[in-house]
């Protein structure tokens, strides 16, 4: 009898799933063997199951430029992700390590500036960062936590290999796919779910709101928490309310908030009401008009000075951009060894700079081969990917590049580790990276697995939601040695 | 709670009550056109008129459809998203203050407002309101009853609950007084000279557009004169739609937000309000038809919007809010 994965294809590149053809990896067996006895109408069953889910939760998000019904669902793929609990064990250290450099970094960065007084990095190309913030430099953040919420990029290579592809240090989104991804399967998959031993993600919110009140200002015992989003159009949205909900938290807007002599309050039906913490889902330009961007109608003017006072504590802090920085990222495992005397654990991806003479010719020479980014672009904007480009591209990219070398980092194109995904009526391998959201409070926390997003559409290399990419849910697996 | 929040939720609940009050009366007058058997009378243009001057949107309606018969209506008041009281533009609005206030409401009411707007959009809505219109309207008004017992069931009955309590209640007063309105203006036209079967029907149809008929029968056995209608949608006190139970509910909730007692009053919401309250509660239908009918329920509907705007002044405006934070 023809299963679901009679056809499939492994093709050139490390597959999650399958060791070989029909042989699937130890910790996919039982998946393999569930998915052989499914029949397609059960499958069709739970794929519609899922989808009314998310439709009538509204787990939606927004898609710019487009008149024709702004929300979207996120495509959810029903084939889990599995991970290994020594995988993961390794992935997790790695995580840990990494954003203990990253706050020594910025700690650093905005106080002696040792790493660049020893020539580790470069001192243009923090000076010249675009989220570099001088005007903080000495500023004394509360328990000296400056990313206190980080989403780290992971792919595999060709081997199997774990490396980092990007940190997201200033509002990194998709936890909440995580959340929901995992109760969908819970109804989808039930049976499943109980023969594997899945670690669960529901304590997020909890872990997320203790960070939170761990940096109030002056060690306030019982702080008030708000969640600043730019409001009901901006695309991660469903993810702010979410949080909110899920931390019983006030979700507020710009125009919510008021500073007056230095203090910042909410506007309630009772009058103001002093707010302590802001978990902030707006980035560093609009946060405060009269600091930041005049333009900006989503900040609060005078907010930026609470701050400085102590008197509002922000998460992430002001000035984080520069760890995400993708010119500074080349420079994260030095990082590691400098502050931390340790081999980086988690591999970056080879990176050029295009601010470095060298590097620059190189880069010029290979553009067809190379992937492109803009270093302070994310969302899968602003990138090229050389060997899918036209010609006319890459001599776009090129001019670009010349005219603003700063801008520019190239990596070699990385083979993304595939998984079978349910695409034009059959299991088909589809790229796929991972997203693991790391908190860092009194302790740094991450949540097991994290989004697993995967681009649906064949040969695609970009995961992204906004370029047609999907997600799955993943499962890590409990230590089989644990009790 | 937020001053956003509570104006949010305060719409969100009046527009779920207007999608719903609409749909009772665009199917009442849908089942009263098969009863009246007489061409002439039937003439649908007389009998759908008043639908939508009740709406005030005479003239959108006749820049939008050439002919202005009951299906021109139906499709006016149920998907008609140029017209901003259809159901559809309700309900979408209704959604729209639900998620910017998600994390305040319940999930399953988050849940179910958002299956309401995803039913008005479907084909399947379109369908519906093509082939049966009475199922359409039916399952609008059976979503509002489940969003109102979901709410009540799962939301902690604190201030948001009052805001949700008081939209929907200031609603339901205007709307019921828009109905009556309109029916006096059609069937009454100089007094009480106007009798016969037909105007019996008609003021059933009034009654039914409340739920109320079958709660007025159980008081005034076998007869439906209009003057007891009016008084028993205006002034009944423990009838759910009626004016009254209405204005007495949210007044309450009014006070319940301030903490004031009912005596008393705190802001100027409560002042208006528990006068309008008071008016009702020891008015007579005597009185009323001297003054006028339908003087009377314009200045009822007027007095609404004055509570409304004073509660927004109270509990939203900024401007109210800066003075309240120097206390």
């Amino acid at each position: 009898m023809r299963d679901f994965f009679s056809d499939y294809q492994i093709g050139d590149f490390f597959d999650e799933m399958f060791a070989g053809p029909g042989v699937a990896r130890p910790h996919y067996s039982k998946l393999f063997a569930s998915f052989k006895e499914m029949e397609r109408e059960e499958f069709e069953r739970k794929r519609a199951l899922a989808l009314s889910t998310f439709l009538t939760q509204g787990v939606t998000f927004t898609v710019y430029n487009d008149d024709q019904g702004t929300e979207r669902i996120f495509p959810f793929d029903l084939v889990p992700r599995i991970i290994p609990a020594d995988e993961w064990d390794l992935v997790e250290r790695g995580l840990v390590q990494r954003i203990t450099a990253l706050n020594l970094f910025l700690h650093d960065i905005y106080h002696e500036q040792n790493i660049l007084r020893d020539g580790v990095i470069p001192k243009q190309i923090v000076w010249e960062a675009a989220h570099f913030r001088p005007e903080f430099m000495h500023f004394d953040v509360p328990r000296n936590i400056y990313i206190h919420i980080c989403g780290t990029d992971l792919i595999r290579d060709k081997d199997g290999a774990y490396l980092v592809l990007e940190d997201n240090a200033r509002c990194p989104s998709g936890v909440s796919y995580v959340i929901e991804n995992r109760q969908t399967m819970k109804r989808a998959f039930p049976g499943l779910l109980a023969e594997y031993r899945v670690r669960a993600v529901e304590d997020y919110s909890q872990e997320l709101l203790n960070v939170l009140r761990y940096v109030a200002p002056n060690g306030k015992s019982e702080p008030t928490v708000a969640l600043l989003t730019p409001g009901v159009y901006n695309s991660a949205y469903f993810e702010h309310s979410f949080l909110a909900r899920s931390m019983g938290i006030e979700i507020v807007e710009g125009r919510d908030l008021v500073a007056q002599d230095g203090k910042v309050f909410m506007r309630t039906t009772k009058g103001l009401k002093p707010v302590d913490v802001i978990y902030r889902r707006i980035n560093d330009d609009f946060l405060d008009p009269q600091v930041f961007r005049k333009d900006s109608g989503l900040g609060v003017p005078g907010l930026v000075e609470a701050y400085r006072e102590g008197n509002v504590s922000l998460a992430n802090s002001i000035g984080t951009g520069i760890a995400d920085d993708k010119a500074v990222y080349h420079f994260v495992p030095e990082m590691i060894r400098y502050y931390l005397d340790q081999d980086p654990i988690l591999p970056n991806v080879p990176t050029y700079l295009a601010a470095v003479k060298e590097d620059l010719a190189y880069i010029l020479e290979h553009i067809p081969e190379l992937v492109i980014k803009a270093v302070n672009e994310s969302g899968g904007y602003g990138m090229l990917i050389g060997p899918q480009a036209t010609k006319a591209e890459c001599e776009r990219f090129r001019e670009k590049i010349k005219k603003n070398p700063r801008n520019y980092i190239a990596q070699p194109v990385i083979p993304l580790s595939r998984a079978p995904a349910f695409c034009d009526e059959s299991m088909q391998g589809r790229h796929l990276d991972l997203r693991p959201f790391i908190l860092y409070g009194e302790k740094v926390t991450i949540i097991p697995g994290g989004l697993t997003r995967v681009a649906l559409r064949q040969g695609s290399l970009v995961v992204n939601s906004s370029q047609g990419g999907g997600s799955k849910d993943t499962w890590v697996l409990e230590d089989e040695s644990s009790p | 709670m937020l001053s956003r929040v509570a104006d949010s939720l305060y719409w969100m609940s009046r527009y779920i009550e207007r999608a719903e009050n609409n749909a009772r009366i665009a199917d009442v007058n849908l089942q009263l056109l098969l009863d009246l058997t007489n061409p002439s009378e039937a003439d649908s243009q007389q009998q759908w008129d008043p639908i939508i001057s009740s709406l005030e949107e005479n003239e959108l309606f006749a820049s939008l459809y050439d002919k202005p018969d009951g299906k021109a209506v139906i499709d006016f008041v149920s998907l008609q998203k140029k017209n901003p009281n259809s159901i559809y533009s309700c309900l979408t609005l209704a959604r729209e203050n639900a998620r910017t206030t998600s994390e305040q409401i319940s999930s399953e009411m988050w849940e179910q407002v958002n299956r309401l707007y995803l039913f008005v959009k479907s084909d399947s809505a379109r369908k519906m309101v093509r082939n049966s219109p009475y199922q359409f309207f039916s399952r609008i008004i059976a979503g509002s009853h489940l969003f109102q017992g979901i709410t009540d069931a799962t939301m902690t009955h604190g201030e948001g609950w009052d805001f949700i309590r008081i939209g929907k209640l200031l609603e339901r007063a205007d709307c019921t007084s828009r109905i009556l309105d309109v029916k006096y203006h059609i069937l009454l036209p100089s007094g009480e000279t106007v009798g016969g079967n037909v105007d019996t029907i008609q003021w059933m149809s009034v009654l039914k557009s409340c739920s109320a008929l079958e709660a007025y029968r159980k008081i005034y056995v076998g007869q439906v004169a209009p003057w007891r209608v009016a008084e028993f949608i205006i002034t009944h006190s423990t009838f759910p739609r009626s004016i009254r139970f209405s204005v007495d509910h949210f007044d309450a909730a009014l006070h319940q937000i301030s903490g004031s007692p009912e005596t008393n009053y705190a802001n100027e919401a409560e002042r208006l309000s528990g006068r309008l309250r008071s008016d009702l509660d020891y008015v007579t239908i005597g009185d009323i038809f001297k003054f006028g009918l339908h003087e009377y329920l314009e200045q009822i509907q007027e007095r609404l919007v004055e509570i409304s705007n004073a509660m927004h002044e109270t509990y939203c405006a900024n401007s109210a809010l800066e003075n309240l934070a120097t206390d």
